[in-house]
């Protein structure tokens, strides 16, 4: 384990964990107060102009100060979007994260900690699961979905059905590490000990190892935020995600891309920047996170 | 009526698909209330074995194959899980050897404590705290108060084990089961630790099985002793007695071994071999491989417990070789 204050040390010490952060951060602060900063509302058709469709950002020619990236096809502020959609991105890559994290853990911890049978069962369970691809089920998913529903019913639903599609998929990873990890904890004398005062299995698996065995789901959980965000934006692209009048960072590239031929680039172009900073900040963090965590790659000065 | 009844344990572990190993093999022990037995044995005696089966904890795949264990008229062995954890913890506690291991290294000495409590008793986590520190402070723990928020990280080894000390005491339990708890402490907290339980098993009426390598601190603390040898008890007896005049020649052989017992200049004495695996034990009495007394007999078949003694070739008092 590390410390809290060693932590934070550490990070310090590392540019590019510190450029990864403050990205990150710039990211989520951007999304979380999109509402009160960005200059215009893309989801109220009040606000939104036809005539005003297919700008190119400010400084160009035939550009309005108005609307400093651009607007799309309908008139949106290229700008404003991403500002929503990095917000809807978030919550889907965040929202899948914690369905395969109860998940995972759960049954990684069931799976670790009983052994035998259960154990078998379950292992199997996720090789099944990690043998279909995640966007193969997701697409079948939700190609019969948008089928059968409304528009307006998938509209409603789809960040529901995104977050609840993506999280189910990727369980196996989390199931498997926590396994991994209970596995190396529970024959460790604490845990006797635990056994010893007459507390329950439950309360030896959840409040004994468990907080033990979460170092590698931090690790885990940063990566799979980018992977669960990188799966949504392949949907969206796809025309499976989220619809084009709820764009996350997928749709308004997809959106964008129809007019990339015609001159109109700047659509597709700056939610996809922001998308790549997104997922290359996740990842550096996590990647930074597993070094920190490891023992074996940890430096002499803590 | 003896407290703790042990009849016959016998500990089985699966060897491929149909076959078993015993690393128990039938062992029986008494324990009066308030009295303190002391276990001592070779590493891979059945010692520890023996104290998880008695609180019927053996991990899987491992069973208890046959015998009783009576706790207090009740058999342990038959009883719910659920009834079987009002007893661990609470009337039978243990101690463990390495206080650097058993505590939770994530969670705070209180929350490990007030846990234990609450596990056992209806009581809001203010009143579980105040006992908590009253049982720090029997232990003779400094400013118990402030300990309870502190990481198992933050105390020295014998602080550690005070602490594990007063999570057994907790509860007020009748028994208290104490694997090793010296073993992986400094020499000198060694000495205090075991004054310490010995002191609270005396004032509390406490009845202590002491598990341990050492024969120094079993004279010292114990009143009966029982030796352990490949699963089996091969001398039992009142700890002073076997001490003095041990009978078995494997009691004989671990007195022997005790470096005080030599001459200075002399070579160690030790016994020569090691004990069996449990995989592969040997003919008749599994100690005859290593025994200077052993004959034809002994080759065969294996000695019953008679009489606190399980050879066919008993040492007499004078004849216990010289010291």
């Amino acid at each position: 384990m590390i410390t809290w204050s060693a932590l934070l040390k550490r990070f310090i010490s590392d540019p590019v964990a510190i450029i990864a952060g403050f990205v990150l951060l710039l990211l989520i602060l951007m999304a979380a107060f999109a509402p009160l900063i960005a200059p215009q509302n893309p989801y109220d058709l009040m606000q939104i102009d036809v005539m005003d469709s297919d700008m190119p950002p400010s400084w160009k020619p035939g550009g309005d100060p108005r609307f400093w990236l651009g607007t799309d096809s309908q008139g949106r502020g290229v700008l404003s979007t991403i500002m929503y959609g990095t917000g809807i991105s978030l919550l889907i890559g965040i929202g899948a994260v914690i369905v395969q994290g109860v998940l995972g853990i759960t049954l990684g911890l069931i799976a670790g900690y009983k052994g035998g049978w259960i154990d078998s069962f379950l292992m199997r369970l996720a090789d099944i699961q990690m043998s279909l691809s995640t966007l193969m089920i997701a697409i079948i998913v939700l190609a019969l979905f948008q089928a059968a529903f409304d528009p307006s019913v998938y509209a409603e639903y789809a960040i529901f059905m995104l977050i609840f599609i993506i999280g189910i998929a990727e369980w196996p990873k989390f199931a498997r590490t926590v396994r991994a990890s209970v596995l190396g904890e529970k024959n460790k004398e604490y845990v006797d000990a635990a056994r010893v005062i007459g507390l329950p299995a439950r309360k030896v698996m959840w409040g004994h190892i468990l907080p033990n065995a979460m170092t590698p789901v931090l690790v885990i959980s940063t990566i799979q935020v980018a992977e669960a965000i990188m799966t949504e934006a392949a949907l969206s692209f796809l025309g499976l995600g989220m619809p084009v009048n709820k764009p996350s960072l997928g749709s308004l590239i997809r959106s964008g891309f129809e007019y990339i031929f015609s001159g109109s680039w700047w659509i597709t172009f700056y939610p996809a920047l922001v998308l790549i900073a997104l997922i290359l900040a996740l990842n550096l963090l996590g990647d930074w996170l597993r070094d920190v965590m490891n023992p074996k790659l940890r430096r002499g000065d803590e | 009526m003896a407290l703790l009844e042990v009849t016959d344990l016998h500990v089985a572990f699966p060897r491929g698909k149909h076959h078993e190993v015993e690393a128990l093999r039938g062992v029986s022990l008494s324990l009066k209330k308030g009295e303190r037995l002391g276990i001592v044995g070779e590493s891979g005696a059945g010692k520890s074995m023996l104290a998880f089966a008695i609180l019927n904890l053996i991990a899987e795949p491992g069973r208890v194959s046959q015998g009783a264990i009576r706790f207090d008229g009740q058999n342990l062995l038959e009883m719910s899980e659920h009834d079987i954890r009002g007893i661990r913890g609470n009337r039978i506690s243990m101690i463990f050897q390495d206080p650097m291991v058993t505590l939770n290294p994530v969670l705070t000495i209180g929350t490990q404590m007030v846990e234990t409590l609450k596990a056992h008793r209806k009581i809001s986590t203010h009143e579980a705290r105040r006992l908590s520190i009253e049982k720090l402070k029997l232990v003779a723990i400094p400013s118990a108060e402030s300990r309870l928020d502190a990481y198992p990280h933050e105390l020295s080894g014998g602080l550690r084990q005070r602490v594990v000390i007063a999570i057994a005491l907790l509860t007020d339990p009748e028994i208290i089961i104490a694997d090793e708890p010296t073993t992986a402490l400094d020499v000198t907290i060694q000495a205090e630790i075991m004054a310490l339980i010995l002191q609270l098993c005396r004032d509390r009426d406490m009845a202590l099985i002491l598990i341990t390598h050492d024969l120094g601190v079993v004279a010292e603390v114990t009143e009966r002793l029982m030796i352990m040898y490949a699963g089996l008890c091969v001398e039992e007896g009142p700890t002073q007695r076997i001490i003095n005049a041990p009978t078995h020649p494997y009691s004989n052989g671990l007195l022997k071994a005790l470096p005080q017992n030599s001459e200075r200049g002399q070579d160690l004495y030790q016994i020569p071999g090691s004990m069996p695996p449990i995989t592969a034990l040997p003919s008749g009495c599994a100690y005859h491989p290593r025994c200077e007394f052993a004959t034809e007999r002994c080759h065969v078949s294996a000695p019953d417990l008679v009489n606190g003694i399980a050879c066919f070739h008993p040492l007499k008092a004078d004849a216990k070789a010289p010291a």
